[in-house]
């Protein structure tokens, strides 16, 4: 028998943009809201962002199908962790969890591109970036998705962040306030949303503190 | 020494030679350059007096919009507009050239262009390109038997029809008229209705966006309604404005004047012939 292979792709992209800013003693996590295919949109109201514990927000684009299986699974690690711990796990833990998650798939990988956002032990702001099969680094701020290639550029210029190879290790944390880095993600994604098509609708910003979660609903383009 | 066959210079048809070639380089993995594509929504309906035209007004690359206002219903003749979908570059080049073509035309027989003519010089040349000239047009206008409306595929096809879409956004479009049209429209109602049809691809089509533009033809008269309606505003301005690091400093600045032009005096001693 001839040599047999799927004739169709097990992945879709689904666009999308999501963005983390970490501060001293925040951090905000903020995705647009518009899903699509080709050139359909099939929702304009769709959350990339997963709260994974108490102080860990996970934002996702790439294929959404592949997303919330890997979010479903996360949850599912997470809800053992908290059944053999009695606490909620922290938000490097986390990172170090889903980095691991995407690397056992490394040959059948999650498309699914992150940004996971948190407040590590001493209450100080963090974001992990990720790739598709689990390599991850803690930064200072970060995008992912089909605007990352517009967005990122404007948040290197206006947040500087120190060397990781810096000895005594500097802090990655923006110098921003909460609410300064608030318009910086709504400037940027507005501005994406001008140059990208899969980019658009409701821009969805959940901000991480010391007093909880507060989530916040912009208005963008939605042609 | 001598040949029997010499080779000839072709003395007519089509040259494929370069077919051949870019498909050997495309397998080779030489990557031929990307197009402006204008994922587009196009619009034309008939009314009572004439003709509406209608198109949005992104320009794409891929996932990048390239134009965010930029102009898709082109001038043909006095009477006649064309609104092009496809390679913008094509869409463009094919409507000046028939354009061209039609003032000469009228040069010549000093009488008003039809739209019949534009349509069959469009179509001529599309077809002998095989479809590699990837326009697809919307052409409309008045002359001296009436109202027309025409589709032009790339591939040369026509079709004549009382309302018509073209591009990406073509179904989005299409789903208003047919819920909508009817003969006998009023200018305004047919204004109207190709707005929303235009807006109806802006906002479900990604490859259509940003404003509307309309164009309205009667018997003698045109009015192009560049930006119609514009429905996608910036949505947020940052309130304080954002400062950027300073450039690199000027550390000198000195003027070099030109040289004297150089006069040729003439009346001198003349070179022989």
């Amino acid at each position: 028998m001839t040599k047999q292979q799927a004739n169709w792709s097990p992945y879709d992209f689904n666009g999308g943009t999501c963005v983390a800013v970490a501060g001293a003693d925040y951090c905000v996590i903020a995705a647009d809201t518009r899903m699509s295919t080709g050139y359909n949109i099939l929702t304009r109201d769709y959350s990339k962002i997963c709260k994974l514990a108490d102080k860990s927000l996970l934002a996702s684009s790439g294929f959404q199908a592949d997303v919330r299986a890997l979010q479903k699974n996360l949850e599912a690690r997470h809800q053992i962790y908290q059944h053999q711990h009695n606490k909620q796990m922290s938000c490097p833990a986390m990172a170090q969890l889903l980095s691991n998650t995407l690397y056992y798939k490394r040959f059948f990988p999650y498309y699914a591109f992150n940004v996971l956002g948190g407040l590590d032990n001493e209450g100080k702001g963090c974001v992990f970036t990720y790739d598709a099969v689990g390599s991850y680094e803690k930064v200072g701020y970060s995008s992912q998705g089909s605007g990352s290639k517009l967005i990122m550029p404007f948040l290197d210029n206006q947040l500087k962040s120190p060397s990781p190879l810096l000895l005594p290790a500097q802090d990655a944390v923006t110098p921003l306030s909460e609410l300064e880095a608030i318009d910086l993600v709504k400037t940027a994604f507005a501005s994406a949303t001008e140059r990208d098509i899969y980019t658009g609708d409701k821009l969805e910003i959940v901000v991480l503190n010391r007093e909880g979660i507060r989530r916040e609903y912009m208005e963008l383009r939605k042609d | 020494m001598t040949k029997s066959t010499i080779e000839l210079p072709p003395k007519g048809g089509f040259s494929f030679d370069l077919c051949k070639r870019n498909e050997m380089l495309f397998k080779k993995g030489v990557q031929p350059p990307s197009f402006r594509k204008t994922g587009t929504t196009i619009v034309g309906l008939i009314f009572q007096e004439g003709v509406v035209l209608g198109a949005d007004t992104r320009a794409t690359e891929g996932p990048i919009v390239a134009d965010k206002n930029c102009e898709k219903i082109h001038y043909m003749a006095p009477n006649i507009y064309c609104c092009g979908a496809g390679t913008a570059a094509d869409t463009e080049a094919v409507t000046d050239m028939v354009s061209s073509q039609l003032k000469l035309h009228r040069y010549h027989t000093g009488r008003e262009s039809r739209v019949v003519t534009a349509l069959t010089l469009l179509k001529s040349h599309l077809f002998n390109y095989q479809g590699y000239v990837s326009a697809a047009l919307v052409l409309g206008g008045v002359d001296v038997t009436g109202p027309h409306l025409h589709t032009i595929y790339p591939h040369g096809s026509t079709d004549t029809l009382p309302f018509a879409t073209m591009g990406s956004g073509s179904l989005a479009a299409m789903s208003v008229f047919e819920s909508k049209y009817r003969e006998g429209l009023t200018r305004e109602e047919g204004i109207n209705l190709v707005c929303e049809a235009i807006s109806s691809g802006i906002f479900n089509d990604l490859g259509s966006g940003s404003n509307v533009d309309v164009c309205v033809i009667t018997k003698g008269n045109v009015e192009y309604l560049r930006n119609h309606v514009l429905p996608n505003p910036r949505t947020y301005t940052s309130a304080k404005g954002y400062s950027f690091p300073k450039p690199t400093e000027v550390l000198m600045t000195k003027v070099i004047k030109l040289k004297e032009k150089v006069e040729v005096i003439e009346g001198g001693d003349a070179m022989e012939e």
